[in-house]
């Protein structure tokens, strides 16, 4: 089963309910962090990583003495990737790959009439596999780790996420810890899950952000539940928004200082506070029971 | 005329509580709210719309079924997995490159326009802001922010404003890209714990990459003290002004509840060091 957790708002606790509900559930999950933008998950599960592979994808690169400047290229790509100048009165034209707009699509190599546009790896990121043993226990068993990071100054993280995916093992538990946020990266992490957790918080920016992502899995098509973080620090509207769209409330985590002592040290609440593992066991069992419904 | 954008890298360390407390104390200025896929501060400053515009960026591919001979030349070119085994689209993975409809040949790919948000310019009590909503599981959340930024700017110098206070995004990619452009201070809101940290450290090296000057204000500070202290010789170690430590403040989320920025209301030992902090930016401009 793929569980992603998810929250249209950053700093709900989306990385917090991922990291301890993995660590509470019983028999090697895989856990994928595909917040490539921000990945955070390890400073909890403090993984040995055993292996690094780069992400790259493809880009144009023109053999300017094949190239006549035609223009085909400029005029298949349909991110402005290409500028071409054509040659007058016996001056060379010129031509401009940007290769930060690129999506790599193949189409400019493709068409190109003269051959002259070779594909070449750009690197923009990379996907580093490992384990964590951040708490073992005879149940908890082997948890393997898998996350992405994009590298300072790229704008597209969904190539990096679909790596990260790669790796799924769909005989295994997965978890996947989603980027926040509603537009192409949630998406990307999001898709082919079984179920998807939405972190919110009981504030006004909580429930118009949850709202949003409730959208994004309606489209999806995915199910989903909600788990209330700061149950205690806002007001009743998130409650009444999920009973009138008739979404189950999987669970409320009350603010405690020292739960937010111990995630600001980068420790999981179960390992501090191992009483936490059943609440999480019980907000896993809520979503198999949820799932199961379906 | 000055350019201020609000980021944090990582989110919910209180970015849109310090704009929205921002444009409350910031004289003959423009707001922006660049957060184009989650935008929180509408609900801070209650702008009543005066503009609408949609937003149209990108394309996706459509099959018309009558003229497709089914030959599968389109899937086995997409790179982005988004032709389904029945020669349908998957229209959340298309990302409109139209190789498919250059590449079919009965010419039964079309490739159509999407609307894919709107963009308001509104009047609020503080004076006018520029904002927008991108549509559920869009694209190009980029060129929105871009199309927000030039919007508010060509504002502001209509107005003669002297500042642009702009809401940043969440995280490093291409919305953050967009909304660091042309800014004379980004000013990065973190709060004392490991991971806020990071993904501060991670969204200053975007700043630095596009040679845009970086402030800090550690929010929350009090909740873990030696994070604080790691992060004020983080910002000496990388001669980067602390602009303030706001402690964290239960009236925060109560002014926040009540759709008041924190400067509007009563009390509150935040409100005292958000203006302070505000003294200091308004120093490091001058
Ligand atoms: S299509 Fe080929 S020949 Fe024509 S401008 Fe592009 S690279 Fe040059
Ligand atoms: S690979 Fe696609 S996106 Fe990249 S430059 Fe060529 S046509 Fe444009």
């Amino acid at each position: 089963m793929i569980i992603s957790v998810a929250s249209g708002k950053g700093g709900t606790g989306k990385t917090t309910i991922a990291v301890n509900m993995a660590l509470s559930i019983d028999g090697g999950v895989q856990f994928l962090d595909c917040d490539a933008e921000e990945p955070n998950a390890h400073i909890f599960l403090k993984p040995v990583i055993k292996q690094s592979k780069k992400v790259f994808i493809p880009v144009p690169e023109i053999d300017e003495k094949k190239c006549t400047y035609c223009g085909r290229c400029r005029q298949v790509c349909a991110y402005n990737a290409i500028a071409v100048i054509k040659g007058t009165g016996g001056k060379r034209g010129s031509i401009l790959v940007f290769s930060n707009l690129c999506h790599g699509c193949g189409s400019c190599s493709y068409f190109c009439p003269e051959g002259a546009i070779k594909e070449v790896n750009k690197e923009i990121g990379e996907v580093e596999i490992g384990s964590s043993t951040a708490l073992t226990t005879s149940t908890v068993g082997f948890m393997q780790f898998i996350h992405g990071r994009l590298n300072i100054g790229e704008a597209m993280a969904p190539p990096v996420i679909r790596q990260i995916k790669k790796y799924i093992n769909p005989t295994r538990t997965v978890i996947i810890d989603a980027p926040p946020g509603t537009s192409c990266p949630v998406v990307e992490a999001i898709k082919g899950s079984d179920f998807c957790v939405l972190v919110t918080e009981p504030t006004p920016f909580g429930l118009n952000d949850l709202v949003l992502a409730v959208e994004v899995l309606r489209k999806l098509a995915v199910p989903f539940g909600v788990v209330i973080n700061r149950s205690d620090l806002g007001n009743k509207k998130t409650d009444e928004y999920c009973e009138s769209e008739n979404i189950p409330i999987l669970m409320r985590l009350p603010f405690k200082k020292e739960i937010a002592m111990a995630y600001s040290k980068g420790e999981p609440i179960v390992k501090v506070f191992p009483e936490y593992r059943k609440d999480f066991r019980q907000l896993f069992d809520a979503i198999k029971e949820k799932k199961g419904s379906l | 005329m000055k350019q201020i954008v609000i980021i944090s890298g990582k989110g919910g360390t209180g970015k849109t509580v310090i704009t929205g407390a921002f444009a409350a104390l910031a004289e003959n200025k423009v707001m922006a709210d660049c957060d184009v896929d989650a935008a929180d501060l509408h609900l801070l400053l209650q702008p009543d719309i005066k503009e609408r515009h949609e937003f149209r960026s990108g394309k996706t591919a459509v099959i018309d079924k009558e003229k497709c001979i089914k030959c599968g030349k389109c899937a086995a070119v997409c790179r982005f997995n988004a032709i389904n085994n029945d020669l349908t689209i998957d229209r959340v993975s298309c990302e409109g490159c139209a190789f498919c409809s250059f590449i079919c040949p009965a010419g039964a790919i079309k490739m159509e326009e999407n609307v894919s948000g709107e963009w308001f310019i509104s009047e609020t009590r503080f004076g006018p802001m520029v904002h927008a909503k991108l549509g559920i599981a869009e694209e190009n959340s980029g060129k929105l922010v871009s199309l927000v930024r030039k919007q508010a700017k060509e504002l502001a110098e209509r107005r003669n404003a002297d500042w642009v206070i702009v809401d940043g995004a969440p995280g490093i990619g291409c919305p953050v890209i967009a909304s660091l452009s042309g800014i004379d201070c980004a000013v990065v809101v973190t709060e004392p714990t490991l991971s806020g940290l990071h993904d501060a450290n991670r969204v200053i090296g975007v700043a630095k990459h596009f040679g845009v000057s970086c402030g800090i204000i550690v929010n929350k500070y009090d909740l873990n003290m030696s994070m604080t202290e790691r992060i004020e010789n983080y910002c000496k170690d990388n001669n980067i002004g602390l602009i303030g430590k706001i402690h964290f403040d239960k009236s925060v989320v109560e002014s926040m509840v009540n759709g008041k920025t924190a400067i509007e209301y009563p009390a509150g030992i935040a409100k005292e060091e958000i203006i302070g902090a505000w003294q200091v930016l308004q120093k490091k401009l001058k």
